[in-house]
């Protein structure tokens, strides 16, 4: 991105960095936390700024594409929790693994994959990021392992994940992350066995919006300290909407996991302003004012933004242009969404097998065969 | 002579040691050394990084082992009986086959489950359902259904080393059967292909297609038969998918008759899905008569031994068919 002179400001006026006071986690099975104070340079913050504004206008696109019936079957938009995915994603490296369920745009963009392959993936299109054969929950990337349609099952996956993180010793760490609504199924207390027992270097994290589609937590969970029902493991409850406290946990889990002393588990308290998916209003469960009330006291985005001009790290200004330069790339990455082709109808049955000498599908009659190449 | 226990033990010791990534997790696959004894002595020799007990969990260990497949690793997931499978079959299906075709080809998932499938003997109900139709429906998986030693040792080894996901089969009943090996077949080399059947016995009279325990009883049968002066072609398939389906049809087109044999239920079975394609196929204008199916009986699996054996297909069944459709 090119610099522009902001016209009533130096660069040399504004602080290098600034030091913040955030809210202290509660523990569950660990005499200490994550350090309750983070330090967040402007180099950062900017970065941050960015990151989570690019999410935020990129579902705000995904909702404008799917009311035009361009976008189909499910989109579950993320709008609201950009301090998660950012605030984990600063923490880790490239080289450690991530995956989720399906509210996985902000995940996706965090993890290097860029907006217009991500709406092109959500279009349909030969551009998009799984070439138009995944769609909304399925977009994949280097140490990105999607993007899951059922609910819960991407957290053993996670966990086979950091087995082979600890398999091949190059004390790489897994973030495996699921809902409030999937915190009740099974398979995760399976999975938090294996991972105690075996000591895998496994980040389990619970993003807690308050409801599982329609359903609040109080109606769905025997017991809503989801940072507590990992039972053995070691457990963090975070404030989601806070980008740098997310950070400092994460921070906090990953030295943890990385010092060989088996699995944590990290509950985000969070919030999604879109319902469940777009065929969900996301009204008839909870107020308009309760959503006001998180959008006027705890957006992320406004948030980071209030700190940063507070503490001098930057100016409304430089803000704005940043604003400009991110709905100018979303909107740009839209255009191309909706004008890439569909994918070839040849390759339709592509990709079934990987590393597989070319064969025949059959279509919906004997007479119709596809060819499978990989 | 082999039997297919140690086939299936020295397969898995060959590729452990070929591949470090490769390892096998399961209940009682380390240090009890197999429920079945299939993996015996492999803990001893590999240790706990290459040999995992797990708990009794299904669900969790199946997915974690899938995860692990998509992270670089190899792993062979141990099902103490298929019917065990239906725990976890979310992980098989929606997991481990469909990703590489979500992903476009990015993501690979490089695992083989394994384990007894079907009847054993006096197991039960809940104990002794087939899975080839279920597992063998799905688009991403490849499934395989061994016969004899040579089909265990050289399908498995193939399985491990393809980068796909691969249920095979097994039969409890057949691990303590002897076969002959040939020097070839007992090489570290050894690989069966997966995708291609078996001509097992030459014949002109009518076509026997199978897998797993039942190509026995087919050879059986065709003993028999041969006294009476009726030649049987029988066709062990050794892959459920992609069913080789060229093998049937050139066959069928030399005998004109075709009869399936199969363990599990008819409805929606292997021997339907045979009989549909070879419909569809230049073969059917070379069938005398009908094509006929021998399957398990229609209902679940009764306890006492005389309901038992009257619910899997026997010899004098087959023979039966045979006779039936060649009308003596």
């Amino acid at each position: 991105a090119s610099r522009v002179m902001v016209a009533s400001r130096n660069y040399a006026d504004f602080a290098n960095e600034a030091t913040f006071e955030i809210k202290k986690c509660d523990l569950h099975r660990l005499e200490e936390g994550p350090s309750t104070t983070a330090v967040l340079t402007r180099e950062e913050g900017l970065h941050y700024y960015k990151t989570m504004q690019t999410i935020r206008r990129m579902e705000l696109k995904s909702d404008q594409l799917y009311k035009q019936k361009i976008i189909r079957g499910f989109c579950h938009l993320y709008d609201g929790q950009e301090a998660c995915c950012v605030g984990l994603e600063v923490a880790i490296k490239p080289t450690d693994h991530v995956i989720t369920a399906y509210r996985a745009h902000g995940f996706t963009y965090a993890r290097g994959v860029p907006v217009r392959a991500i709406l092109a993936e959500l279009t349909g299109r030969k551009g998009g990021c799984a070439k138009g054969k995944g769609g909304s929950m399925h977009m994949y990337t280097k140490n990105f392992y999607g993007g899951n349609g059922i609910v819960g099952a991407q957290v053993p996956l996670g966990a086979g994940i950091a087995l082979a993180c600890k398999y091949f010793g190059k004390n790489e760490v897994c973030l495996t992350l699921y809902g409030d609504g999937a915190a009740n199924q099974g398979q995760i207390f399976e999975t938090f066995n294996m991972a105690a027992l075996w000591k895998l270097p496994c980040i389990f994290i619970c993003e807690n919006n308050r409801y599982g589609m329609g359903t609040s937590v109080e109606r769905a969970a025997a017991s809503t300290d989801y940072y507590k029902r990992g039972d053995f493991i070691p457990g963090l409850r975070v404030d989601g909407m806070d980008v740098l406290c997310v950070r400092e946990a994460t921070k906090f889990a990953t030295e943890y996991c990385r010092a060989g002393k088996g699995p944590i588990l990290m509950e985000l308290q969070t919030y999604r302003y879109h319902g469940h998916s777009m065929s969900d209003p996301g009204i008839s469960y909870r107020t308009r004012e309760e959503i006001q009330e998180v959008r006027s006291k705890s957006d992320p985005i406004t948030l980071l933004k209030d700190r940063m001009i507070n503490h001098n790290l930057a100016s409304i200004e430089e803000l704005k242009e940043i604003d400009v330069a991110v709905r100018k790339e979303i909107e740009e990455a839209a255009q191309f969404a909706t004008t890439d082709p569909e994918p070839p109808l040849e390759e339709l049955g592509h990709h079934i097998y990987f590393n597989e000498p070319p064969f025949e599908v059959r279509g919906p009659n004997q007479w119709i065969k596809y060819k499978s190449v990989n | 002579q082999v039997t297919v226990r140690d086939a299936l033990n020295q397969a898995l010791d060959e590729e452990l040691e070929r591949d470090e990534r490769v390892f096998l997790l399961g209940e009682e696959v380390a240090q009890y050394d197999g429920a079945y004894k299939i993996s015996r002595g492999l803990w001893k020799k590999f240790g706990d990084k290459r040999i995992i007990d797990t708990p009794i969990s299904e669900m969790g260990f199946t997915g974690i082992a899938v995860g692990a497949a998509m992270a670089g690793l190899r792993p062979v997931c141990e099902f103490m009986t298929f019917n065990f499978s239906m725990q976890a079959i979310d992980q098989v299906i929606n997991s481990a086959a469909k990703t590489c075709y979500m992903s476009a080809g990015s993501i690979a998932v490089p695992i083989v489950f394994r384990g007894p499938n079907g009847a054993s003997a006096g197991v039960a109900a809940q104990h002794s359902q087939c899975f080839a139709a279920w597992y063998g429906h799905c688009p991403g998986l490849k499934v395989v259904s061994p016969w004899s030693s040579e089909d265990a040792k050289g399908l498995l080894k193939t399985s491990i080393r393809d980068d796909n996901p691969v249920v095979m089969l097994e039969n409890e009943l057949l691990y303590g059967v002897p076969f002959e090996m040939s020097e070839e077949a007992q090489s570290k080399d050894f690989l069966v292909p997966i995708g291609k059947a078996k001509v097992e016995r030459q014949g002109t009279h009518v076509t026997l297609v199978s897998h797993s325990r039942p190509v026995g009883h087919c050879l059986e049968a065709a003993a028999v038969l041969a006294k009476e002066g009726v030649e049987c072609e029988v066709i062990n398939l050794r892959t459920i998918r992609p069913m080789d389906i060229e093998t049937i049809e050139a066959s069928v087109v030399k005998t004109n008759h075709l009869v399936t044999v199969e363990g599990g239920w008819p409805q929606f079975g292997v021997g339907a899905e045979i009989c549909a394609r070879i419909m569809e196929g230049p073969a059917f204008n070379y069938l005398d008569a009908p094509a006929v199916r021998v399957t398990g009986a229609d209902v679940p699996m009764p306890y006492a031994k005389i309901l038992e054996d009257n619910c899997i297909p026997q010899v004098k069944d087959i023979i039966f068919a045979v006779k039936k459709t060649l009308n003596i």
